[in-house]
């Protein structure tokens, strides 16, 4: 499957400067990790030493928290939109 | 959905009458029938609490007091500094070194004359989060720290007070409307903050000024609505804000069922944040244990010919703005990459602009086999003002 991640812009830097970008799996987890294998530094920013999501990062599936739907072992289909979103503190 | 007030304090108080002057002052509003005069009624009774004089503080207090909003409450213990300004609209030029509230309080006071202001001159913590919070309907989160998020959270979790949260970084941004009656809370979306020195803060990553403009009056939107009871808020949804890309979209979020603050309701007063914020697992934890070397001592000792090496691990924008001569430029996310350019069997002195990066570089330096590394105690901002003041502050 083939699906869009979408990533906060501080983390751009760590993917050739690119927000938008196409990842394949059949899970969510899988297509994680097919981005973090193209851009190795981009793995701890989104997952543990376990390869698991932080508690502080969160992914929406099509606008839908993952936790609710199987974590990273949600399936996805074609054309859907993964959107990571990192908590900040600034005000 | 229409957003209402739950606190009952709202409810039952007598919305005032307004005279010649507001009516003149609120014609705009009364034109709207959503508010009319029954709604700028409602303001004027209205409570607001702001937590935090800073960027998301400035366009909400200012634009909260335009409405009309009666009362609003401060909380701030900070004085103006000048790179304040590039953001921070309560306060001018001239206010730099005044503290943030009586900055606020004048600045107010000239954009509506009709507003009260309650100022509280302290840190929110779990001693005095419950009593200040107690006394108003709304809250809105401007804060510039995760210990402080997790408080006015669960503050307003177990007080069932609405949490209009807004958060900043870089180009992006978020809010949402927490804590109400049947929505999600902070804790529901994160559970537990980044460990220590893995986000940066905006004094070290840098935000774009006019960010806080746009989330802190998403934020006054909110806070409004949910006093007049209009609209549908942004409970149960988290809006995403990117200033680059020109992006306004938002994606659901749900009360967890296992939130110990609002699903469980395991979480029955407050806790220590700073303790909280300062264990979690992850990257950054353990930091302060990191060997330091204070910015003069490092002077004399390069001064003295010893052979330190000198790893700047800011980014090449940063560099260009100012940097120590000899030192090697070598981002953080790039270390790992470039170890063998360094001699690990010399002394490493690693430096970035507060601190926080040059230490989690000295973790990795010293966990890639390095003996004798330390971070620089303060970073450049130290060695500006002790050390060489050809070298600028930002």
């Amino acid at each position: 499957m083939s699906l869009t991640i979408s990533l906060p812009s501080v983390l751009s830097r760590l993917t050739d400067g690119s927000r938008s970008l196409s990842a394949s799996g059949a899970t969510v987890g899988e297509a994680v990790a097919d981005v973090t294998r193209r851009f190795p530094s981009l793995a701890p920013r989104l997952v543990d030493d376990s390869g698991q999501p932080y508690a502080f990062v969160t992914f929406y599936l099509n606008d839908e928290d993952i936790r609710f739907s199987g974590g990273f072992t949600a399936p996805v289909r074609d054309g859907d939109e993964l959107t990571i979103v990192s908590a900040v503190a600034g005000g | 959905m229409t957003a209402t007030l739950t606190s009952p304090t709202a409810r039952s108080r007598v919305a005032p009458t307004l005279d010649r002057d507001e009516l003149l002052r609120y014609g705009r509003h009364l034109l709207l029938p959503e508010v009319a005069i029954d709604g700028q009624r409602k303001l004027k009774s209205g409570r607001v609490l702001i937590v935090g004089a800073g960027g998301l503080g400035s366009p909400a207090a200012l634009y909260l007091a335009a409405a009309g909003v009666g009362t609003i409450g401060l909380v701030d213990f900070d004085i103006v500094e000048v790179t304040n300004l590039q953001r921070q609209l309560l306060h001018g030029t001239s206010d730099v070194g005044r503290s943030k509230l009586d900055s606020a309080r004048d600045r107010i006071h000239d954009t509506n004359p009709h507003v009260k202001l309650e100022l509280h001159a302290t840190r929110l913590t779990a001693e005095n989060a419950l009593t200040i919070i107690r006394e108003y309907d709304v809250v809105l989160d401007g804060t510039d720290n995760f210990a402080t998020r997790y408080l006015v959270n669960d503050a307003c979790v177990l007080l069932g007070k609405p949490n209009v949260y807004g958060s900043i970084f870089r180009f992006d941004g978020q809010a949402s409307v927490f804590a109400t009656a049947d929505g999600p809370c902070y804790r529901c979306i994160y559970p537990e903050p980044p460990p220590p020195g893995l986000v940066p803060s905006c004094a070290e990553g840098g935000v774009l000024g006019v960010l806080p403009g746009l989330v802190g009056t998403v934020q006054a939107t909110e806070a409004i609505k949910l006093l007049l009871g209009i609209g549908r808020p942004l409970t149960g949804r988290l809006l995403l804000v990117n200033a680059l890309d020109a992006e306004f979209r938002s994606v659901r979020v749900r009360r967890d069922p296992s939130c110990p603050a609002c699903g469980t309701r395991e979480l029955q007063s407050l806790v220590d944040y700073d303790q909280f914020c300062a264990t979690s697992g992850g990257d950054g934890a353990g930091l302060d244990a990191v060997p330091q070397i204070e910015p003069r001592e490092l002077a004399i000792r390069r001064a003295s010919g010893e052979a330190i090496q000198l790893v700047d691990v800011r980014e090449p924008h940063e560099w260009e703005i100012g940097h120590i001569d000899g030192a090697t430029l070598i981002p953080l996310h790039r270390l790992k990459d470039r170890l063998r350019e360094l001699d690990a069997s010399a002394p490493v002195a690693v430096i970035c602009k507060g601190g926080t990066r040059s230490a989690l570089a000295t973790r990795d330096l010293i966990d890639a086999g390095f003996g004798r590394v330390w971070s620089v105690s303060g970073g450049i901002l130290r060695w500006s003002r002790e050390v060489d003041a050809d070298v600028p502050e930002y």
